[in-house]
């Protein structure tokens, strides 16, 4: 059992990306990766937030009418978007600013309905939870590894400390300015899907179609 | 034994929960429920932390008082670099300052939604409904103890909300300083560009009124006649929302606005 929840936990960094092998949560992996810092706390939140949305709909889902079971979801992880926007305008207001509508739009961000969906409503409350921080961290990681590329050649820092001296302030970086626009990240995240499926074969889907090919008479 | 013999040993709570989930009581009860917990939940924790969010959202507005002043260091304590300034309440109507209300505790916004200190606007080109009478200003007094520049509150309509922010104008009532929002909900990429530095730093250097006294200042696309010095560049993209802008300023910039105080301080009466 224990040995399965750590697959649980692991399996979703890699083996089975939210991001990457599922294209979940794009959107707000364009909009907030531009810095490390604001990718860091959307990554805590997403992952807080897919995390106790899967217990709590868990811990209830035998008392979920499935006529209702999307709109009483809804309301779980709504209740506990708007927790985490206050929280993080109470503690942490200039980050607040910076993701301003992309806390409330984790509301629609595909993975926490996704994992409430297809696994809380089936398993029990504790491995919903660890499977909710295993998807959490699975997309925090790929914002990461977003957030690294796009702010050191962006900006020519990482967490706003200066690694490359940029021409602005007299340095010799000249700033990949493209990095810092949203299109940016979806070349990046398509690269990365590449790199891992070039890794992992195993991710790579079959064609849907197959291409004819002329035998000979 | 059927499935009733076995309900009339449990208690009405247990008998309830092992119901069929999809009866119409159930879907009745599990709704009412989670609705009410979750705003329990929900308002018990904006309650809980507003006193935090009011002490942030405080300093963030001081922040840009003195961004918008050219002032500002990260470095330095908010609070204490805040002292630079001189608040007072400015009677709209009238272009002068009125010590009727306590400097500390004035509440802009509050008043303005205050029937006895508030106007209902006719015209209202700038979106705001209601115009408070009065109005906290801030004075930067260079080391002579003459006004340097005075920083204005703007509010007003843009696509999504309301824009609010400051202008600041320099001691002659008509040089722009700078002008930065500190509170608005554009779309990101396109209206929240009103936060680009680039498109910022346009304003520095801008009149507000030609010679004749005539408002001319926009925010337009294209150049008007009066010339590229009352004019700061549109934003791509962002239609609605320049708009707001342009109409903002022109309404807080006229004669229901600032005009009043503006001459007066044009005619050294501040």
């Amino acid at each position: 059992m224990a040995h399965k929840r750590r697959e649980m936990l692991i399996d979703p960094l890699v083996d089975n990306n939210p991001i990457t092998l599922q294209v979940l949560g794009i959107c707000s992996a364009l909009a907030v990766t531009s810095s490390l810092q604001v990718a860091f706390v959307m990554a805590i939140a997403v992952t807080l937030v897919t995390a106790f949305a899967s217990l709590f709909i868990s811990m209830i889902r035998s008392q979920i009418p499935g006529s209702i079971r999307i709109i009483v979801q809804m309301v779980i992880i709504a209740s506990l978007v708007i927790l985490v926007d206050q929280v993080l305008k109470a503690f942490a207001y200039e980050i607040s600013k910076t993701l301003s509508v992309f806390v409330g739009l984790i509301i629609t961000n595909c993975i926490v309905m996704g994992r409430a969906e297809a696994f809380a409503m089936k398993n029990g409350p504790i491995d919903s939870f660890i499977d909710g921080v295993g998807n959490g961290l699975g997309y925090g990681l790929i914002l990461m590894l977003v957030g690294v590329i796009r702010e050191l050649f962006g900006s020519g820092s990482l967490f706003g400390v200066t690694i490359l001296e940029t021409v602005n302030n007299g340095g010799w970086y000249v700033p990949n300015g493209m990095l810092l626009l949203p299109p940016s990240a979806f070349f990046i995240i398509g690269l990365i899907i590449w790199a891992f499926r070039t890794w992992k074969p195993g991710q790579v889907e079959e064609r849907e179609y197959k291409i004819q090919t002329v035998e000979a008479h | 034994m059927s499935d009733n013999d076995l309900n009339t040993n449990k208690g009405p709570i247990r008998r309830f929960l092992d119901a069929p989930a999809d009866s119409v009581g159930k879907t009745v009860f599990v709704a009412v429920t989670l609705c009410l917990v979750a705003s329990m939940i929900v308002s018990a924790a904006a309650v809980a932390l507003r006193p935090l969010q009011e002490v942030n959202a405080l300093k963030d507005k001081q922040i840009n008082i003195l961004q918008v002043a050219g002032i500002y260091d990260p470095d330095a304590d908010v609070v204490e670099s805040f002292q630079a300034f001189e608040p007072r309440i400015l009677e709209l109507e009238t272009g002068a300052f009125t010590d009727a209300f306590d400097v500390a505790s004035f509440d802009d916004r509050a008043a303005a939604e205050d029937p006895a200190t508030s106007v209902a606007l006719d015209e209202d080109p700038a979106g705001i409904v209601r115009q408070g009478k009065f109005v906290t200003v801030y004075l930067l007094r260079d080391d002579a103890g003459a006004i340097d520049k005075v920083i204005l509150p703007i509010h007003g309509y843009g696509l999504w909300s309301t824009l609010y922010g400051f202008i600041a104008l320099e001691e002659n009532g008509n040089d722009i300083f700078a002008l930065q929002f500190y509170e608005h909900a554009e779309t990101p990429g396109l209206g929240a560009e009103v936060d680009n530095p680039r498109w910022k730093s346009l304003w520095n250097g801008k009149k507000l009124a030609d010679e004749n006294g005539e408002l001319q200042i926009s925010v337009t696309k294209s150049v008007p006649a009066a010339g590229a010095d009352y004019h700061i560049d549109a934003l791509a993209g962002a239609t609605l929302t320049t708009v707001g802008v342009h109409n903002l300023l022109n309404f807080w910039m006229g004669e229901s606005g600032y005009a009043p105080f503006l001459a007066n301080l044009k005619a050294g009466d501040i």
